[in-house]
């Protein structure tokens, strides 16, 4: 068959040469590589990151672990309307609605709120769909945290003590909707 | 000999016995820390500074893991199978003599767990029982893969243990003994043939004879490029596949002091042992410039020629772990023939060059 390229060559099978076949010449060869990269692994930076305490830089638009946001006067935002569970490719997120009562306009944002909401990160595929189907900009991936193993199935279906996030504005998730500077003073002093 | 030279000597047992040891376990340590040099890799170095309670770490680990006996396997010969293989292991530095001698007043101390006359042949020996333990172990654990490991195992053993003991042969046309001691003894500048140490070394009369012998080495010891017994990808860790807990650390560990054996070895019958360059030398100058008293000046002689001694073995393990970083497996076939054809007659031919460099007096 015609080469179209005409880069192919032809390769023809030689004899071994003495070089070749007393197999010593590159035995010291491969010795003398490796000890080039003993010594520089031994003088220079090794390419290991020491995990717990170097970490890979996690990309901007990485979606690791979910929160569930606040909004500037510290209320859940979250209305439970079931939109990112319908969303959800791997339906890892359930959700059990409640109304809200009369004195509790300081924790949910609206009359309807999750009474229960979890997603169990062992069904979850972490693709973002949720993050976009909110209508309240409750939901979010952050770029910054991830799922961390653990050794029992049940310890990945996280509730909400731990997607909620925390009300103090310092310890907000930098993802979504954040509070300026103003709302952050004003929460604080609320907290105060 | 008298009481307090026996006791004397029971310590040097004792203390090479530990230093056995010792060496063993910080081995697995160093083949750790060179493969992942060789590699651009870190190395373990979590537990203690530079990760040097590694070892214990791993020791505690193999001794609370789970005894595990497999189904249909022979209960003794599975427990026997590693004990065999540590104790021929151990008991082959018992005739590697260290260091001279040392010297406190009346008593003298030789450097060495035991000296016969037979040395070599001892070390032959426990080396070619050191592969019943795996041959046993690969039978009691009644798997196909064991056992095809331990065949293996025995038919490498036998191969190279005919052209490492052709090549033996020629050093012994040489020395005239097998007693490692009087090897060495023959090594240092004293003898009157040559005038400094290194040009009196076996290594300087013997290169061919060294170059097949420490390829033996490597296939006595199973390591790579001659770790067909245990090839993980082949036989899923060959005779021990089925071992856990302690009895598989006996198995590494007997492989490790093997290594550490065949180092000492080849350092004491090609590398001078525990001579080192000018030491004749040293010693006078000690004597006439330091004004010491000759013992003190032998004593200090001996003592720097044990730790030349311990440089050279620890040169050799290195290169052992270097090489198996480096090389890939030999195919079976491939070891056979490189066996066969290859390292006897090679072996042969040294003889037959070194008894004709004899007869022509070119070397003595």
């Amino acid at each position: 068959m015609e080469s179209l390229s005409k880069r192919a060559k032809v390769l023809e099978k030689k004899p071994m040469t003495l070089a070749e076949r007393a197999y010593l010449p590159a035995i010291f060869q491969g010795l003398s590589i490796t000890m080039q990269h003993f010594f520089r692994a031994a003088t220079k930076k090794q390419v290991t990151i020491r995990y717990p305490e170097e970490t890979r830089p996690f990309s901007p638009v990485f979606r690791g672990l979910h929160v569930l946001k606040r909004d500037e006067a510290g209320r859940e935002r979250c209305t439970a309307c079931g939109l990112c569970a319908v969303a959800c490719p791997a339906e890892a997120i359930t959700m059990v609605a409640g109304e809200r009562k009369k004195g509790e306009e300081g924790l949910y944002r609206e009359e309807k709120y999750a009474v229960s909401y979890e997603i169990n990160m062992l069904r979850c595929i972490f693709c973002g769909l949720c993050e976009e189907a909110c209508p309240k900009a409750a939901v979010y991936l952050q770029a910054d945290k991830m799922a961390p193993p653990r050794f029992e199935r049940d310890e990945f279906i996280y509730g909400k003590d731990r997607l909620v996030e925390p009300v103090t504005p310092d310890n907000r998730s930098k993802r979504g909707i954040q509070l300026t500077p103003e709302q952050a003073d004003k929460l604080r002093t609320q907290l105060a | 000999m008298t009481l307090p030279a026996l006791g004397w000597q029971g310590l040097v047992v004792l203390v090479v016995f530990g230093v056995s040891l010792l060496i063993a376990t910080y081995s697995t340590y160093a083949e750790r820390v060179i493969a992942a040099f060789l590699q651009d890799r870190v190395g373990p170095d979590r537990a203690g500074p530079f990760g040097l309670l590694q070892p214990l770490a791993d020791a505690v680990k193999l001794f609370t893991k789970e005894e595990f006996f497999p189904a249909g396997a022979n209960r003794a010969l599975f427990v026997f199978g590693p004990c065999l293989a540590m104790v021929t292991a151990l008991m082959s530095s018992a005739v590697i003599p260290f260091g001279n001698f040392l010297q406190f007043g009346d008593t003298i101390v030789h450097l060495q767990g035991i000296e016969i006359n037979v040395g070599m042949l001892y070390v032959f020996g426990m080396v070619s029982l050191g592969v019943y333990g795996i041959m046993i172990g690969g039978w009691a654990s009644n798997n196909k893969f064991s056992l095809l490991g331990a065949i293996r195992a025995a038919s490498q053993n036998i191969s190279y243990e005919l052209a490492m003991g052709l090549a033996l042969i020629a050093v012994l046309m040489i020395s005239g003994t097998l007693s490692l001691r009087e090897i060495t003894l023959q090594q240092s500048s004293a003898a009157p043939f040559v005038w400094h140490d290194i040009f009196n070394w076996n290594i300087m009369k013997q290169p061919l004879g060294f170059l097949i012998f420490i390829v033996c080495a490597f296939a006595e010891t199973n390591r790579t490029p001659f770790d067909l017994p245990e090839c993980e990808t082949e036989l899923i860790g060959g005779y021990h596949t089925e071992y856990s807990s302690m009895k598989m650390g006996l198995y590494l560990f007997a492989e490790y002091i093997n290594v550490f054996v065949a180092s000492a070895v080849m350092s004491v019958l090609y590398f001078g042992g525990f001579n080192f360059p000018f030491q004749y030398e040293m010693r006078d100058w000690l004597v006439s410039a330091q004004g010491l008293e000759l013992v003190t000046a032998q004593n200090i002689i001996t003592i720097v020629g044990l730790l030349g001694l311990f440089g050279k073995i620890f040169a050799f393990i290195f290169f052992f772990m270097w090489v198996r970083w480096t090389l890939p497996r030999f195919r079976y076939d491939q070891l056979m023939r490189l066996g066969w054809t290859i390292l006897i007659p090679l072996a042969i031919f040294n003889i037959l060059l070194t008894g004709g460099l004899i007869t022509f007096g070119v070397i003595k």
